[in-house]
């Protein structure tokens, strides 16, 4: 009964639906048995569409493969792939109870009612719902929804767990206590999981990889260390938190940009862009100083401050401190960048 | 708590309109009470119209029954996959297909009648059968039952709650029979009583396909009206009150809940 986790691998799926949108371009993608994977990116990204086709709720144009393990289940509609799915908008049967609602993939797999009523059982305790299992689906919260859709999902032992943006839907206090379950569960039931968002903190807590994926394509995919600290492409950094860019003449010593000099030590070039993250800038007192600016806006939040710091550049570089003192708009100031963190990226295909 | 005068106007001109409404029907189920309508009520109230009735057009009372259920029966085994199909796929076609069904509404019933009389009319035991009436008040109600089991099919979201069911290993079986079914019954159920509703007091395609052994209630309604004592006539109309308006004080209580989204009334 317990199949145990497997891999999923995508072979030349691309898909092309038939007004003749290009969703998605061919792609290769491995899941690791166990993993869990997130398809990060904005809206029509083609996320949700890779989600669909290795779900079998899409197929992928000709060529296109889908194996979980060894088994080759493109063919296969998704009633026979044994999947467990949660969606944004939940999706539990408003005719049934929590509790039937729970028990409708067992009872399809014609399990015997008392091994059925145990399963369910297990399930509704593992989701703290124990309360609830006679509760008509449309007495429960968003949250409460969404771990029954969960439990629901699970009490099959689905071969892997796909998930469409389960949070969306929540609001703020409560995604962040489900999405410490979610991620509770991942890590406990060693499942193969793939978990589609358009929010990147949830990527990042939940995703042992990330892939980031920009019109119809895996823009880069790795773990979020490397997704936050090495962005491959310019469209990867500025969609995982918050990026400085600044341009100059480098001079293999360093760059010349507006409002002072960062250390760079790549080849000399009439124009060299470098790209840099808030929290790797320091404000710094005097002589030294790479940068100089005025504060544009400080806005207090609590464990830091985040200056906007104009440096002579068109936009604004974004600082983050945690100096324990009140900025003021127009007040000069100094920073250092530190070297170490300077990016460069490739140009966007 | 104190009125002003618009509120007494507002009521006043209410009640008007109301009683403008009423009084014919009261005066009618009056008349088919009255022992003679000419005299009025002072001539005193009986039941013998309605017995009289019942004699001569009972008949009609079962076949409109008959051919009501039978076209309920039709428009569920017809409409509601159809629904399902409408709602599932959403394209062009579809589209077009949902708009198109407006034009057996739209279309005059004595237009309709005719062009069924001009096809079908040589066939004659189906001429003469009632099933001949029977396909005029499906091609007619058919529109209010998809329309209304679309309505509540695309309001519950069917297409993800079916996706989810197949996840979890449903067939199609299971998943029609399990999930779509019963999740779409208010729109069923508002379907059916209008459907019901209609052919019960459907006339214009009727009057136009019935034989003199083919009558259905309004046709024998009509009929009385034509060639018998007032007060038969007015009778009759007691007989279809009773039994048109449990049907749509039903209509009017599922669409409290279920019927919701279907904002469909008769529309000729």
């Amino acid at each position: 009964m317990e199949p145990g986790a497997v891999s999923i691998r995508l072979e030349q799926c691309g898909k092309t639906f038939p007004d003749g949108t290009k969703a998605l371009a061919p792609l290769d993608l491995e899941v690791q048995a166990g993993e869990t994977v997130v398809f990060l990116g904005p809206s029509g990204c083609g996320k949700t569409t890779l989600l669909r086709i290795i779900a079998g709720l899409e197929s992928p144009d000709a060529g296109g493969r889908v194996f979980f393990g060894d088994d080759d289940v493109t063919a296969l509609p998704i009633e026979r792939r044994n999947v467990g799915m949660v969606f944004q908008s939940y999706a539990l049967f408003p005719n049934m109870s929590v509790a039937e609602n729970i028990a409708y993939g067992l009872k399809v797999r014609k399990l015997e009612a008392p091994a059925r009523a145990a399963r369910v059982a297990e399930m509704l305790a593992m989701m703290h719902l124990e309360e609830l299992g006679h509760r008509r689906v449309d007495q429960l919260s968003g949250g409460q929804k969404q771990r029954v859709a969960l439990a629901r999902a699970l009490a099959v032992r689905p071969r892997v767990l796909l998930l469409d943006e389960p949070l969306t839907a929540l609001d703020a206090k409560l995604r962040e206590g489900l999405r410490v379950e979610i991620d509770r569960l991942l890590r406990s039931l060693a499942i193969t999981a793939v978990y589609v968002t358009h929010d990147q903190a949830e990527a990042m807590a939940l995703g042992d990889r990330i892939a980031v994926m920009e019109r119809g394509r895996i823009a880069q995919i790795g773990s979020p260390q490397e997704i936050y600290y090495r962005p491959r492409t310019a469209f990867v950094a500025d969609f995982i938190g918050t990026m400085n860019r600044l341009a100059g003449r480098a001079d293999g010593a360093a760059i010349e940009v507006p409002g002072g000099r960062l250390p760079w030590r790549g080849p000399a070039a009439e124009r060299q862009e470098v790209l840099f993250r808030p929290e790797d800038v320091r404000i710094a007192d005097g002589a030294q100083a790479h940068l100089r600016g005025t504060v544009v806006a400080a806005f207090f939040l609590g464990d830091h401050t985040r200056l906007m710091v104009d440096t002579g550049a068109g936009q604004p570089i974004a600082v983050e401190t945690s100096e324990r003192r009140t900025f003021r708009a127009g007040e000069p100031i100094a920073l250092n960048v530190d070297p170490e963190a300077l990016l460069t990226v490739g140009r966007e295909p | 708590m104190r009125r002003g005068a618009r509120f007494w106007l507002q009521l006043g001109l209410t009640v008007l309109v109301c009683a403008f409404l009423v009084v014919p029907v009261v005066m009618s189920v009056l008349a088919g009470l009255s022992v003679n309508f000419f005299v009025g009520v002072r001539s005193g109230l009986t039941l013998r119209w309605v017995f009289e009735v019942w004699a001569l057009y009972a008949d009609t009372v079962y076949r409109s029954i008959g051919v009501a259920l039978a076209c309920l029966a039709c428009t569920l085994v017809l409409g509601v996959p159809a629904a399902y199909v409408l709602v599932k796929r959403q394209n062009r076609w579809t589209r077009a297909i949902e708009e198109l069904l407006v034009l057996p509404i739209a279309v005059p019933g004595l237009a309709t009648a005719l062009a069924l009389i001009l096809f079908y009319g040589q066939l004659g035991g189906f001429r003469t059968s009632w099933t001949f009436i029977l396909v005029g008040h499906v091609l007619f109600t058919l529109p209010f039952m998809v329309r209304s089991v679309v309505a509540v099919m695309a309001a519950i979201d069917m297409k993800t709650l079916e996706e989810a069911a197949a996840s979890l290993g449903a067939g199609f079986r299971e998943r029609f029979f399990g999930v779509i079914l019963p999740n779409a019954r208010p729109g069923i159920l508002a379907g059916s009583l209008m459907v019901v509703t209609l052919s019960m007091g459907e006339f214009n395609i009727t009057w136009m396909l019935h034989t003199p052994l083919t009558k259905t209630l309004p046709v024998g309604l009509a009929d009385s009206y034509a060639s018998m004592r007032l007060e038969i006539g007015s009778a009759y109309t007691i007989v279809f009150f009773f039994m048109i308006i449990p049907l749509l004080v039903a209509m009017q209580y599922l669409s409290g809940d279920g019927g919701k989204r279907q904002g469909w009334n008769r529309a000729r």
